[in-house]
C-alpha cells in the first residue's frame, strides 16, 4: 500500500474538500427548492438565495456595521483573554499537583453547568453593555483552554524532557523548544474550543441580554417580524462560524499531517 | 579530536558505591551498589536481564537522576543536578522530535550551540548519510519506521561529538545485518573521535564484538556480577565474529547471565 | 511502569476537603455579588436556600420539573441513539467521516440559541420545540466523540481481528465495542449536559411549562428569588449527574490505562 501523500492526480484531501462543498451545495439547493415550491412556507423560512441577497445588501448598506464591529470585538477580546488566561492557569495547575487536584472537580463539571440559566441574572447584575458579554465569553471559554493545556503538558513524553536536559537547556529554552512544540496539537484543540465557546457565549449573550451586536440583531428582527433580516443575520453568523472553523481546520490538518502516521 | 595513546589509567567517568531506589508507596530498589571506572577512550558495554536497572544506571551516570547513595564523577568533577557538558545520550525510547524533519532533528544540538549554517549543513549531511537516512532528510519522524527514528536520535547525538557517549539499546529496533553495520560505523566513529562509550544492549554478540569490556548485571537490583575484558585491538570490525576468541567471550557472557535472566523471568511469571 | 499505587484513604479526605473549599468559595462569591447588587438582581445564598426548599415541597414546582424531565428524556434518547448510530457510521466510513467532521464542528460552534425563532416557526410552542432544542445541542458532541473513537481504534486491533478470522459481528462485539466504549461514555456525558442545556433554553423561549419557563417567568415578573432558586436547583442537578457519570467515565478509562 502506498503511503505517499503526493499521489498523482487529485489527492484524497482535495477530493474530500470537493465532496464536502458538493454536499453543502446540494443541501442549500434542496432548501432553496423546498422554499421556492412553497413546501416550506415563506412565513417559516425564506429561500437561501434571498437570505444571501439580504445579507449582502445589509452589509453593503452599512446597516449592520456597528453590530458586526461590536460582535467581532467582543468575541475577539473574549477569545484572546481566554486563550492567554487558560494557558497560564493550565500550565500553573499542571505544575502544581496540589492546585490541580483542588480545581479538578470544578473543571470536570464546568461544562455541565447550563450557564444560560444565569443570563437573566447577569442582566440584572451588570446591565446591558459589552463587559458582561466579554466576561461570559471568558467564563465559558477559559476552562476549555485550561483543560487542553493540562492534557497537552501531561502528554509531553518524559524522554523528550530528558533530551532537553542532555542539551543543557535553560527552563525557558526547554519550554520554547521542547514543551510547547510537543504539546502543540492539544494546545491547538484548546484554541479551537476556546473560539467556539467565546463565540457561543458572546452571541448567545447578545441574543438574550444585550442591546447590540449580531445576536441582538437576530432577536430584534424576530420580535419586529423582519423575517428577511433575521435570516440574513443567521446566515452571517453561520458563515462566520464555518469560515473560522474551516480556516482552523485547514491549519490544523496541515500541522497534524506531519506528525500523524496515516 | 584527541589522538593521544589510550592510556587506561586515566578514568573518564567513575561511579562509587552508587545505588538508586525509586521512591513511592512501595519503593523500588533498582540499582546497586555499583562501582565502575570507565577509562578515557574505552568502549564499555552493559548486558543484563530486562528490568535489572540498566537504564537507571545510564540516567544516574548522565546526571539525569541523582543516585540515592554514592557519587558519580565525569572528567574529575562530580556529576550533580545537571548533565555535564560533553556527555551525549541516546535513549531507549523514541526521542525524536515529531515536529521537526530528520534534518532539523539532527541539526538541533548544533544550532543550539550556535554553529554556523554551512558547518551545520556539512555535519548534518554527513551524519544523515552515515545513518543511512539520506532519502529521508526532509521527512518527519512519523513517516519513518521505529528503527529509522532511532537512527535519527543516534545521529542527533553523534553530530555533537560528545566525549562520553551513552547509548541505551540504540540498535534494539534494527535487523541483525543493519545492526552489525551500525556497530561497525559506531566503532569507526569511536576510533576517530577518541570518545568513551557506554553501550547498553541485550545482544550478547554485539557486546562481545564491540567492547573493550563488558559488564554483566544481575537481576534487580542490578549489580555487576562479571566484568569481561575482550582484549580486542582498537582497529576492529564485525568480522571479529569469526575470531576463535569471540565464541569464548559470548559463551562466558551467557553462562554469567543465564541464571540471572531466569530469575528475572521467574519473578515476572 | 509498575502498578500505580492505589489512592490512600487520606486522599479521599483531601478530595472532600477540596470540594468543600470550592463550595465555600462559590458561596462567598455569590454572597459578594448579592452584597454588590442587592435584592433586585439576585437573592442571597441563605434566602435562596430557604426558598428552594420551599419550592421542592411544593407540588406545582414538580409539575414543571416533570415537564422538563420528560422533554429531557425524549431529547436525550434521540441524541444518544441517533448520535451513536451516526458516529459509528461516519467513523467506519472513513471518507464520509472526513467529509462530515469539520461540518459538524462548525455546527457545534453555532450559538444555537439564535436559531430559536426557526425552531419556533417549525415546531410551534411546546414539547416538540423543547425536544428539538435539546437534540440540536446534545447530538453533535455524541456524534463527534463516537466518530473519533472509531477512527482512533489502533489498526493493529482490527488486523488482529482479521488474523483471528473473526466474523464481522464478532469483530463488532469483541473488538470494536470494547475499544470505543470509554469514548462513547465520555460523549454521552457531554451530550447529557448539552441536551439539558438545550431543553432549558427551549423552555426559556418556546414553552409555557418547565424549569426554563420558571426562570424566564421569574425575571419577567421581577421574582428574583424564583429565578435564582430554580437556576441553582438546575445547576445542582446537572453537576450531580455529571459527577456520577464522570465517576463511571473515569472507571472505564482507568481500566485501560
Ligand atoms: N520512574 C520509575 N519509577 C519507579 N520504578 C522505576 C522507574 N523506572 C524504572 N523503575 C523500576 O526500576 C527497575 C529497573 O528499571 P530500568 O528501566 O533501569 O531497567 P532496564 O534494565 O533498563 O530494563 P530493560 O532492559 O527492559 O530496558 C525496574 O524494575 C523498574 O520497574
Ligand atoms: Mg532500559
Amino acid at each position: 500500500m502506498s503511503t505517499s501523500a503526493r499521489a498523482p492526480g487529485i489527492s484524497r484531501g482535495t477530493l474530500i474538500l470537493w465532496t464536502r462543498t458538493a454536499v453543502v451545495a446540494g443541501l442549500v439547493l434542496l432548501l432553496e427548492l423546498l422554499c421556492r415550491t412553497q413546501v416550506i412556507k415563506p412565513l417559516t423560512m425564506i429561500p437561501p438565495s434571498a437570505m444571501a441577497q439580504e445579507m449582502v445588501r445589509l452589509i453593503a448598506a452599512g446597516e449592520i456595521s456597528d453590530d458586526i464591529v461590536q460582535t467581532v470585538s467582543e468575541v475577539g477580546a473574549a477569545f484572546a483573554v481566554s486563550v492567554l488566561a487558560g494557558f497560564a492557569l493550565g500550565a500553573l495547575a499542571q505544575a502544581l499537583p496540589r492546585v490541580r487536584r483542588a480545581i479538578d472537580p470544578l473543571l470536570a463539571s464546568w461544562y455541565a453547568v447550563p450557564f444560560f440559566v444565569f443570563y437573566p441574572l447577569l442582566v440584572a447584575l451588570f446591565g446591558l453593555n459589552a463587559l458582561p458579554l466579554i466576561a461570559i465569553g471568558v467564563v465559558f471559554a477559559t476552562p476549555a483552554m485550561m483543560l487542553s493545556t493540562i492534557a497537552g503538558l501531561d502528554r509531553v513524553p518524559g524522554v523528550l524532557r530528558k533530551v532537553a536536559r542532555v542539551h543543557r537547556m535553560s527552563p525557558l529554552r526547554e519550554v520554547m523548544l521542547v514543551t510547547l512544540p510537543s504539546a502543540a496539537p492539544h494546545l491547538f484543540t484548546g484554541l479551537k474550543l476556546s473560539f467556539a465557546y467565546a463565540f457561543i457565549g458572546v452571541i448567545a449573550g447578545e441574543f438574550i441580554l444585550s442591546g447590540g451586536g449580531l445576536g441582538y440583531g437576530i432577536a430584534y428582527a424576530y420580535e419586529s417580524f423582519e423575517n428577511r433580516k433575521m435570516y440574513a443575520l443567521m446566515l452571517l453568523v453561520l458563515l462566520v462560524a464555518i469560515g473560522v472553523n474551516g480556516a482552523l481546520h485547514v491549519w490544523e490538518t496541515r500541522l497534524a499531517r506531519r506528525r500523524a502516521r496515516t | 579530536m584527541s589522538a593521544n595513546g589510550q592510556a587506561h589509567t586515566d578514568f573518564h567517568a567513575t561511579l562509587r558505591a552508587v545505588t538508586r531506589t525509586y521512591p513511592g508507596a512501595r519503593p523500588v530498589h533498582a540499582l546497586g551498589s555499583i562501582d565502575l571506572d570507565i577509562a578515557r577512550g574505552e568502549f564499555f558495554s552493559v548486558v543484563g536481564p530486562s528490568g535489572c536497572g540498566k537504564s537507571t544506571l545510564l540516567d544516574v551516570l548522565a546526571g539525569l537522576s541523582a543516585p540515592t547513595t554514592g557519587r558519580v564523577s565525569f572528567e574529575g568533577k562530580q556529576v550533580a543536578g545537571r548533565v555535564p557538558e560533553g556527555v551525549g545520550v541516546v535513549f531507549q525510547e523514541d526521542a525524536s522530535f515529531p515536529w521537526l524533519t530528520v534534518y532539523d532533528n539532527v541539526a538541533f544540538g548544533l544550532r543550539r550551540a550556535g554553529m554556523d549554517a554551512a558547518e551545520t549543513a556539512r555535519r548534518v549531511d554527513y551524519a544523515v548519510g552515515f545513518m543511512g537516512l539520506r532519502d529521508f532528510t526532509h521527512a518527519y519522524p512519523a513517516q519513518l519506521s521505529g528503527g529509522m527514528r532511532q537512527r535519527v536520535c543516534i545521529a542527533r547525538t553523534l553530530v555533537l561529538q560528545p566525549r562520553l557517549i551513552l547509548l541505551d539499546e540504540p540498535f534494539g529496533a534494527l535487523d541483525q545485518q543493519t545492526r552489525l553495520l551500525m556497530g561497525d560505523e559506531l566503532l569507526r566513529l569511536w576510533r576517530e573521535t577518541g570518545a568513551s562509550v557506554l553501550l547498553i544492549t541485550h545482544a550478547l554478540d554485539e557486546a562481545a564484538m564491540l567492547s573493550d569490556r563488558v559488564g554483566v548485571m544481575s537481576a534487580r537490583p542490578g549489580v555487576f556480577i562479571d566484568l569481561v575484558t575482550t582484549g580486542w585491538a582498537r582497529e576492529r570490525d564485525s568480522r571479529i565474529v569469526s575470531d576463535p576468541g569471540f565464541g569464548a567471550i559470548t559463551a562466558r557472557l551467557w553462562s554469567s547471565l543465564r541464571t540471572e535472566s531466569m530469575k528475572a523471568i521467574g519473578r515476572e511469571a | 511502569m509498575g502498578d500505580a499505587p492505589r489512592p490512600a484513604p487520606r486522599t479521599h479526605v483531601k478530595k472532600l476537603g477540596d470540594s468543600l473549599l470550592i463550595l465555600a468559595l462559590i458561596l462567598a462569591i455569590w454572597q459578594g455579588l448579592y452584597a454588590y447588587a442587592g435584592d433586585v438582581a439576585i437573592s442571597s445564598p441563605l434566602n435562596t436556600f430557604t426558598f428552594a426548599t420551599g419550592l421542592l415541597t411544593h407540588a406545582p414546582f414538580w409539575d414543571h420539573a416533570a415537564a422538563t424531565l420528560l422533554a429531557f428524556a425524549y431529547a436525550l434518547a434521540i441524541s444518544a441513539a441517533a448520535g451513536i448510530a451516526l458516529g459509528l457510521l461516519l467513523g467506519l466510513r472513513r471518507f464520509a467521516g472526513d467529509v462530515a467532521e469539520p461540518l459538524l464542528v462548525s455546527l457545534y460552534t453555532i450559538p444555537k440559541v439564535t436559531l430559536y425563532p426557526v425552531m419556533l416557526l417549525v415546531f410551534g410552542l411546546g414539547m416538540s420545540a423543547k425536544v428539538a432544542f435539546g437534540v440540536i445541542h446534545g447530538m453533535i458532541p455524541v456524534i463527534l466523540f463516537t466518530l473519533t473513537a472509531v477512527k482512533n481504534i489502533p489498526p493493529v486491533l482490527l488486523r488482529t481481528a482479521r488474523a483471528l478470522q473473526l466474523r464481522p459481528l464478532e469483530t463488532a462485539t469483541t473488538v470494536l465495542a470494547p475499544a470505543v466504549m470509554p469514548e462513547i461514555i465520555t460523549g454521552l456525558r457531554v451530550g447529557f449536559a448539552l441536551t439539558l442545556l438545550g431543553v432549558l433554553i427551549g423552555e426559556m423561549f418556546a414553552s409555557q411549562r418547565g424549569l426554563g419557563f420558571l426562570i424566564i417567568n421569574g425575571i419577567n415578573s421581577h421574582d428574583v428569588r424564583m429565578t435564582t432558586a430554580v437556576a441553582v436547583i438546575v445547576v445542582v442537578f446537572a453537576v450531580f449527574v455529571n459527577g456520577a457519570m464522570l465517576a463511571l467515565d473515569r472507571r472505564v478509562h482507568h481500566a485501560r490505562a
